[in-house]
């Protein structure tokens, strides 16, 4: 496929690793961001081909992870009402809210129902006018447009039986929170390629020169991935601190601007809770003005409440980079993809699951059996 | 937030720029994607498809770059100058 | 009164955790294994059952029989490349086969859902009858019950199938070797993603077809050139990663691939890159892997390539000594990972 499969050339990868290898002069920890880059990385066996000088720590990246117990627990209250069509991303279905999974709903009886699109959503909404039909509209900017293009549409055809579930988070305020921790060892970030399609990067650079670390918006395959490593390791041994652009092919410094007039219109920043981290102010989005007709908190009446945390999982010191996965103790024990503690096992994006489903081997001479 | 992929613009309909949809091609797998955000795509670009609804025209040119650069790190290599 | 109190069943581990069935449950991955290995296998032990194998091999006097069973609950009942019928017959077809064995007799039972047009029941009987036909075996026995509406979800088959061990072969995990060439007979996903496509919420227009198609042939032809096939798996849910990673842990052997050697067609990698689908984990229906001797696997992959069912074989890896019971992946670029089943079954995602 044009514009995927160059871009995981194994040559031009290892080609990229070598040059890492050569410039690199002393331990760097750098941070990807986003739950897609995770992903590769450990798919693709990225790390594997880093000198060991480089740490690469796994972000909040993964909006799955990052939504608050309290919202999971508001999905499965509303799937499980009668005459509700809940429909959600797949990602959503598995991860535990306090009394279960909306894959548990579906096996109760409720109408679960995974859509690729919130556009799918809203054709089952005009297809079932005696039903309601709540959409799950979680994830970073990048998925903004498009639920926001739902809500418009909505709005347009005057659907009086849809409405939105928000769980929407934002990328630069969560990296601030990560720098802003006193035991943050983080030194440079890959930033979400994709997040950047939508918003740019003009946002990052007052991070970058702020807290005088470098920032480059990074692709999804192998060679992107190893591409911006190399880019920020240089700024690293430079002593550099400035966002660059390395998915250049999809990205451009000023993002978007018909998808940002289109989540202008129809959602607010508001402060938001993340899973595992705690409320960052000004990081989410909600539905604004007459768009709250189509929030399904409001809706239903389930706005405002809070629930406190389980203890054994420590999804929060893993997504904020302080610990990682083979180092908590409920890891492949307690905790696994079929009965995960938390939302970083549950998610294929998370970075316990990642970890476990694609943990590296290594020869019996070698002790350690996760990479 | 992060899974998207590039595909061929096959045929684009649809007047209203709310509900401007184009036919897609990844690979010969078609979907129907929504081009609101690309006013600018045209039949034969590719653009970089999200849960039904494009982003971005990949750039030929920009695509280029990733390889560009490598020759150039590879070439400044072989003449010993790469930590300049 | 002990007695009956000893009869509850305890499920201590994680099939506790799940007072419902779910759809997981039957989806070739890690809970499909946990509820066979808890409930089932348990319950009904015995020596051909331990062989953990496709069909049972059963010893009558002098002749040696596969016999094996299935059950179909497809959701579309048609979808391109085939229909519930045509699964049904080459479903059973193929786990004989895998058995070594000259697949001969079926039985078809079906439980009918009130309300179906009998037009679609007559389509799919007829789908039985040509994959009958195409595959050389006879339905001699059947059963048929109708549910109330509601309670069914259109059609369900199942299928029982016997079929005749011709030579003094055994064909199983447990005959796989160190250094064995593992030859995988085609392209892989097209089934699942075939399926996908019809599905509501994730339609899209594709001209992916199943690869539902019976693999007796081939394996009869490899018999018959005198290769001495270790073992065989037909790919099914879970794909090729489940397939292997069964019989890497019934033998205890560790199995590695290559990446870059797994046929994937384009627009089934497409349809998977859409959804974040894994090809290595999406159904097949007319695929199978075959372990053989090294030195035999050039004539295998020749022998294969000769039918229009293994007309893309390629040797995708080999069985190594250690760490045993493993299966692990080179990728293309060139780093090894462990591949394992998943827990259920994989879900689009858009992360």
């Amino acid at each position: 496929m044009k514009y995927l499969d160059e871009y995981r050339d194994g040559r031009a990868a290892r080609e990229f690793a070598g040059a890492i290898a050569r410039v690199v002069t002393r331990p760097w920890i750098i941070m990807e961001v986003c739950g897609g880059q995770t992903h590769a990385i450990v798919k693709f066996g990225v790390d594997e081909l880093l000198p060991k000088e480089i740490t690469l720590l796994h972000g909040p990246g993964c909006p799955v992870c990052v939504t608050p117990v309290e919202l999971i627990d508001k999905a499965v209250e509303i799937a499980s009402r009668p005459k509700v069509i809940f429909t959600s991303f797949g990602d959503m279905l598995r991860v535990p809210g306090t009394s279960g999974d909306l894959l548990s709903v579906k096996a109760s009886g409720g109408d679960v129902r995974i859509v690729y699109s919130p556009l799918d959503a809203l054709k089952i909404a005009r297809e079932n006018p005696e039903k309601e039909i709540v959409f799950f509209a979680v994830g970073f900017e990048t998925t903004a447009p498009a639920n926001a293009m739902a809500a418009v549409q909505a709005k347009q055809m005057e659907l009086k039986n849809f409405s939105l579930l928000v769980s929407h988070v934002l990328v630069p305020p969560a990296i601030e929170a990560i720098l802003s921790f006193s035991d943050n060892r983080v030194q440079g970030f890959l930033a979400a390629g994709h997040v950047c399609a939508v918003m740019g990067y003009t946002e990052y650079e007052p991070i970058a020169s702020n807290y005088h670390i470098p920032i480059v918006v990074t692709g999804f395959e192998p060679v992107d991935i190893l591409q911006g490593i190399y880019m920020c390791v240089r700024q690293l041994e430079e002593g550099r601190a400035t966002v660059e652009n390395q998915y250049s092919r999809v990205v451009n410094r000023a993002g978007n601007l018909p998808a940002q007039k289109l989540m202008r219109e129809v959602f607010r920043v508001i402060p938001r809770k993340w899973r595992g981290i705690g409320e960052i102010p000004f990081s989410g989005l909600g539905l604004g003005g007459e768009y709250k007709f189509f929030d399904a908190e409001l809706r239903f009446d389930l706005a405002g409440r809070s629930v406190e945390e389980a203890s054994e999982c420590i999804s929060g010191l893993i997504l904020r980079g302080v610990r990682k996965p083979p180092e908590c103790p409920a890891f492949a024990t307690r905790c696994k993809p079929e009965h995960p503690l938390g939302a970083t096992m549950v998610s294929s994006e998370g970075a316990c699951a990642a970890y476990y489903r694609y943990r590296r081997f290594q020869p019996l001479s070698d002790n350690s059996i996760i990479g | 937030m992060c899974l998207a992929i590039p595909g061929k613009v096959l045929s684009i309909t649809g007047d209203d720029p709310l509900t401007r949809t184009g036919r897609v091609s990844f690979g010969g797998t078609i979907r129907e994607v929504n081009l609101t955000c690309v006013p600018e795509a045209n039949v034969d670009d590719y653009v970089l498809v999200h849960v039904g609804v494009a982003i971005s025209v990949i750039d030929e040119q920009e695509a280029e770059q990733v390889f560009e650069y490598l020759a150039e790190i590879e070439r400044l290599s072989d003449s010993g100058d790469e930590k300049q | 009164m002990t007695e009956k109190k000893d009869f509850q069943l305890s499920c201590p581990i994680p099939i506790s955790e799940y007072p419902h069935v779910l759809l997981a449950h039957g989806g070739g991955g890690r809970l499909m294994h946990q509820l066979l290995e808890k409930i089932i296998v348990p319950a009904f032990s015995n020596e051909a059952l331990e062989a953990r194998h496709d069909g049972a091999v059963l010893n009558l006097q002098n002749t040696r029989l596969a016999f094996t069973t299935d059950s179909y609950v497809v959701k579309p009942l048609f979808f391109p490349g085939g229909d519930i019928g045509t699964l049904a017959v080459y479903g059973t077809v193929n786990d004989l086969a895998m058995c070594g064995a000259r697949p001969l007799y079926l039985s078809v039972g079906f439980i009918l859902e009130e309300g179906l047009p009998m037009e679609t029941f007559w389509k799919v009987v007829q789908s039985i009858r040509k994959a009958a036909e195409t595959a050389g075996v006879q339905i001699v026995t059947g059963d048929t019950k109708v549910v109330d509406h509601g309670k069914g979800d259109g059609i369900f088959v199942n299928t029982a199938g016997i079929g005749i061990i011709e030579r003094n072969i055994n064909i199983s995990p447990a005959g796989v070797k160190v250094g064995d060439a593992v030859i995988l007979s085609g392209d892989i996903g097209r089934h699942g993603m075939a399926i996908m496509a019809a599905r509501e919420g994730l339609a899209f227009e594709s001209t992916i077809e199943s690869d539902c198609a019976p693999l007796s042939e081939p394996v009869m032809n490899l018999l018959a050139a005198g290769i001495e096939i270790r073992c065989l798996r037909d790919l099914t849910r879970g794909g090729l990663a489940s397939a292997l990673v069964e019989i890497a842990e019934t033998s205890k052997c560790h199995i590695e691939i290559e990446e870059t050697a797994i046929p994937v067609q384009e627009n089934v990698q497409g349809a998977c890159e859409i959804l974040g689908l894994d090809p290595l984990y999406v159904a097949n229906e007319g695929r199978m892997v075959v372990f053989v001797r090294a030195a035999d696997a050039e004539k295998a992959l020749a022998l294969l390539r000769a039918h229009p069912c293994g007309a893309q074989a390629t040797i995708i890896g080999h069985v190594h000594q250690a760490p045993a019971s493993m299966v692990t992946m080179k990728s293309r670029i060139g780093a090894s990972r462990i591949v394992d089943m998943i827990s259920g079954e994989q879900l689009p995602r858009i992360c």
